[in-house]
């Protein structure tokens, strides 16, 4: 077991971990933060998706060591200061982007991530991010629609609904 | 004005925001006290003898607290199978043993060999690979048809084939159809595989079982979308524990699809377990093993013939179908292919005679069971597609052939022993060609064309069975359980209502349509009512939610109680006025008497019910709190119209989804804005079964697609923004709501339309393509053009 030390969502962690502990283990297990999800074992379903230094990444796919001295964001850190949804996060509300809720956390946190490097992707560039997140119950329709509103952008002429 | 609030109203989900926050709580979110893992060892050979199973080593390693085997499993009962099917010829079907961990056998890939429990999920995990065992392996049986040969490897040496049941519907029918197809003036024959798929809820399964002995209760806390079918089922036929001493919690559960209606053994072990062991058993499934042991879906092979007289009027359909059931009977698997699959073989339209044959056969594959749609997808591909065929060979324009043999009265009794109570399917389809703009098709086409692209418009109707099921005529049909619902309403002192249902939200939104009812019948604001679901120990036994049952069933259990809560409110009412119960009149929240200003509000009527100070206590007892449970008379039919239009690309074959357009009939609609969000999803599950996904097994039994990097799920650039309508309703005749249910439709509706436009842009381009069996893959296309 090594000592591992990082910073989740502004707060100081650190925990134990065996060398093969994945961070989304550390995260779940260790730390009780379970709003980032596990749907596959081969880095496809982009459910855990979390930031790491600012930039997205799939939780399943580096060791808890990796993330040494890191800033890390979950899901759990995402909401304004006031607990209130962020504009993300409203927006899927506001859209029905979500359904059973599982692949959400992923969603959000790509979503974060595209609108930070892209403030006003096309329907062709949200969909080609999204290509690392599935999600089983959406069809995406309501999940794509979600952030080109989040991101200021007329959502009123998407197809007859 | 579309309105913002109870029945009708698009009101925003109240669930999204623990989903949207990282605060749901998903059964692997729950750990208890001194938990402990369960890794299983799974086979990997799809046939085999056990010869020898050595756990010593195992045993041994750091943190194993036991190792179980099918020997530990032998008093035991098995997994029970709910409904039997009955053959041609009267017998029952063939019914094996499925035991919870394989004994002597193993039947499939991933069937359990052994399961390690151990203080930590890697010492399980660890320790397994130490398990030694030698397993004699034996020919396996994948393919239906060779299953069936006289000299094929049986699945279950204790049965008398691979042969589960050969039935006929109806079989008086039978005679007639094949007269009514030899003297016809046209026939149609198709030949189709409905392509195996998996249900793959983003949630993997996830069970833990935890048992007190000071009181001799159990839990198992489970992915279920039918908490109390599972109570049932492992209670009295595996474990023998009665429903007082056994608790069951779904949580929070990320999606089902049908795949966590059954009943696992996965369930029924970290149930046995923890009891053995004294100490809470957790089971969290990978992905891989979601692969190779949630139940799989689909898998028919068809022949289908259409008989039409010289008028283009459909004489009668003949179907012969191969059903996989996979190596054992999951919970509903025989029903599949037959109730829910033959009896909607009569579609939209007015056939006089119908005859489906189904051979459901036993292969070294996993137990294939209902997904999304169940049975109907398969009826609905099979005749949508052969019309198309039809109108193609007779040179007669689709759409117009299906509005010819459209039923138009209702009711309507088919001739597979189902009464549609009401449809308009001309309005659907009328709806259909405004949303698809079927009129502006023949430019985008010409558009394709000049950039070097085939585009093809298809088109299809279906309808469904939902609102699952009377339970006296599914009893007569082999069910081995009612199909009623139930809700108790609970009337707080102050007012507020904390209402408990037995159908199961695992993404459809109940904790906010429910309330809109209950809110519109009372005239209370939604955000005074709850629901409470998905726990034995606090809801009433209802059968859950699948077969697009949840508002149809539950919902008109939850009316039913409601009116129960009204009646009551009213007399309490009556007592407080001083008038007459029959003068009191409740709206928005207001007890009133019948032309007068005389009021009292639904808070003092409900506080009155809880502090009687001043009541008719000789009349009617204190409180407000009423149960109900709904049976449903009749099946709902829920139906539409859908038209998908692609762009094949003549040079790979790959096709792409340019437009989806879906005008459905719902019924009545409670929130426009979830059945929407419903109608999505299916569309994304029928357009990835016709062009991606494909659950493949190699000769040997091995399961080739057992993760993403080969299963191919529908991903966000793979679909469109779909054009989706249920402005077309006519509400239910026989539930208090009118309501049919929304959420299969989707995945029922889509596949045929999908293939339908691939086929229609081959055509186009001088490709006389008859059928390409799905998934349409581009090498599929490609080679279908080469000829």
């Amino acid at each position: 077991m090594t000592k591992v030390s990082m910073t989740v969502n502004g707060e100081a962690a650190e925990g134990e971990v065996e060398g093969r502990t994945l961070l989304v283990e550390f995260l779940r297990e260790e730390l009780g933060l379970t709003g980032t999800h596990v749907g596959c074992d081969t880095s496809q379903c982009g459910a855990c998706v979390v930031h790491v230094d600012g930039k997205d990444v799939k939780a399943c796919t580096i060791f808890a060591l990796e993330a040494e001295g890191a800033e890390v964001r979950t899901i759990e850190g995402m909401a304004n200061p006031d607990g209130s949804l962020n504009v993300i996060q409203q927006a899927f509300q506001d859209h029905h982007g979500l359904q059973c809720g599982f692949c959400t956390p992923g969603m959000v946190m790509s979503a974060a991530a595209l609108l930070a490097e892209n403030p006003k992707p096309s329907e062709h560039e949200i969909r080609d991010y999204l290509e690392g997140n599935i999600c089983r119950c959406t069809g995406y329709h309501n999940i794509v629609k979600a952030i080109m509103a989040a991101s200021g952008q007329d959502v009123s002429r998407i197809a007859a609904e | 004005m579309p309105k913002d609030h109870g029945i009708g109203a698009a009101s925003k989900r109240r669930e999204d925001v623990r989903f949207l926050t990282g605060t749901g709580n998903y059964t692997d979110d729950i750990n208890l006290p001194r938990q402990l893992y369960v890794h299983f060892l799974r086979s990997d050979i799809a046939h085999g003898e056990i010869r020898h199973i050595d756990t010593s080593t195992a045993e041994g390693m750091p943190g194993v607290k036991r190792v179980f085997t099918g020997k530990d499993f032998e008093g035991v009962g098995g997994l029970p199978c709910g409904w039997q099917v009955t053959d041609r010829h009267g017998a029952p079907m063939q019914e094996p043993a499925h035991p919870v961990i394989a004994q002597g056998k193993v039947r499939h890939v991933g069937e359990i060999l052994a399961a390690v429990v151990a203080d930590s999920r890697e010492r399980a995990r660890d320790a397994a690979e130490a398990i030694e065992f030698d397993i004699a392996e034996l020919p396996a049986v994948v393919d239906m048809k060779a299953a069936l040969a006289s000299d094929a490897p049986k699945v279950h040496e204790d049965l008398t084939s691979n042969l589960c049941y050969d039935w006929g519907f109806v079989e008086d029918n039978r005679d007639k159809v094949d007269e009514a197809i030899r003297t016809a003036a046209h026939v149609t024959t198709l030949e189709l595989v409905n392509n195996r798929l998996v249900a793959n809820p983003m949630e993997p399964r996830v069970a833990v079982g935890d048992y007190h002995r000071a009181t001799d209760e159990s839990t198992l806390y489970t992915t279920s979308q039918n908490p109390h079918v599972i109570r049932l089922l492992m209670g009295a036929f595996v474990l023998g524990i009665p429903e007082h001493k056994l608790r069951v919690v779904a949580p929070d559960v990320g999606g089902g699809f049908g795949s966590k209606i059954f009943h696992y053994a996965e369930e029924a072990f970290v149930t046995f377990a923890a009891r053995q062991l004294g100490r809470p058993v957790k089971w969290t499934s990978t992905r891989s093993e979601a692969f190779m042991s949630d139940a799989h879906g689909r898998d028919h092979v068809t022949k289908i013939e259409l008989a039409l007289d010289a008028d283009h009027n459909f004489t009668a359909i003949r179907t012969e179908t191969h059903a996989n059931m996979g190596a054992y009977l999951s919970t509903f698997a025989p029903s599949v292919p037959t109730w829910l699959h033959g009896t909607l073989m009569a579609g939209n339209y007015r056939t006089p005679a119908i005859y489906v044959n189904v051979k459901a056969v036993f292969t070294n594959t996993v137990p294939v069971d209902a997904y999304r749609g169940a049975g109907r997808p398969e009826a609905t591909y099979q005749l949508e597609r052969v019309i198309d065929k039809a109108a193609r060979e007779l040179g007669v324009d689709p759409v117009e052939l299906r509005r010819k043999n459209f039923v138009t009265e209702f009711p309507y009794a088919t001739p597979v022993a189902v009464e549609y109570d009401t449809g308009d399917y001309n309005a659907t389809m009328d709806k259909l060609a405004e949303i698809a703009d079927f009129a502006g098709f023949e430019a985008r086409r010409k558009e394709s064309e000049a950039r070097g692209k085939l585009r093809g418009l298809g088109v299809n109707c279906y309808i469904e069975a939902c609102g699952i099921a009377p339970s006296n005529l599914v009893g007569q049909l082999g069910a081995r359980a009612g199909l009623y619902d139930a809700a108790t309403v609970r009337v707080n002192a102050t007012g507020s209502i904390s209402v408990m249902v037995g159908a199961h939200s695992h993404g459809q939104g109940h904790e906010t349509s429910f309330p809109q009812v209950i809110a519109e019948m009372l005239g209370i604001d939604e955000s005074q009512v709850d629901i409470v679901h998905g726990d034995t120990s606090k809801i009433p036994f209802g059968m859950g939610t699948y077969g697009s049952r949840s508002i149809a069933v539950c919902g008109s259990a939850m009316v039913r109680a409601t009116e129960k809560v009204i009646a009551k409110a009213k007399k309490i009412a009556a007592h407080l006025l001083e008038a007459s119960e029959a003068d009191i009149e409740l709206k928005d929240g207001q007890f009133t008497v019948a032309g007068t200003d005389k009021s009292v509000a639904w808070g003092d009527v409900t506080l009155a019910a809880y502090v009687p100070h001043n009541y008719p206590l000789e009349d009617i007892e204190p409180g407000l709190e009423e149960t109900a449970f709904y049976d449903p008379a009749n099946f709902t039919f829920p139906a539409g119209a859908y038209a998908c239009e692609v762009e094949v690309d003549p040079e790979t074959g790959k096709v792409t989804i340019e437009r989806f357009a879906a005008a459905d009939d719902f019924g009545n609609v409670i929130n426009p804005m979830i059945v929407d969000g419903q109608v999505h999803g299916g569309l994304a599950q029928g357009i990835g079964q016709a062009l991606l996904e494909n659950c493949a097994y190699d000769a040997n039994g091995q399961l080739v697609s057992a993760s993403y990097m080969d299963y191919a799920m529908p991903r966000a650039d793979d679909v469109p923004f779909y054009a989706v309508d249920h402005s077309c309703q006519t509400p239910c005749t026989h539930n208090p709501l009118g309501v049919k249910g929304c959420g299969e439709a989707g995945a029922i509706g889509s596949p045929p339309s999908v293939v339908n436009a691939v086929i229609d842009a081959l055509h186009s381009g001088g490709h006389k393509v008859a059928h390409i069996d799905m998934p349409l893959t581009p090498s599929r296309v490609w080679a279908a053009m080469q000829g």
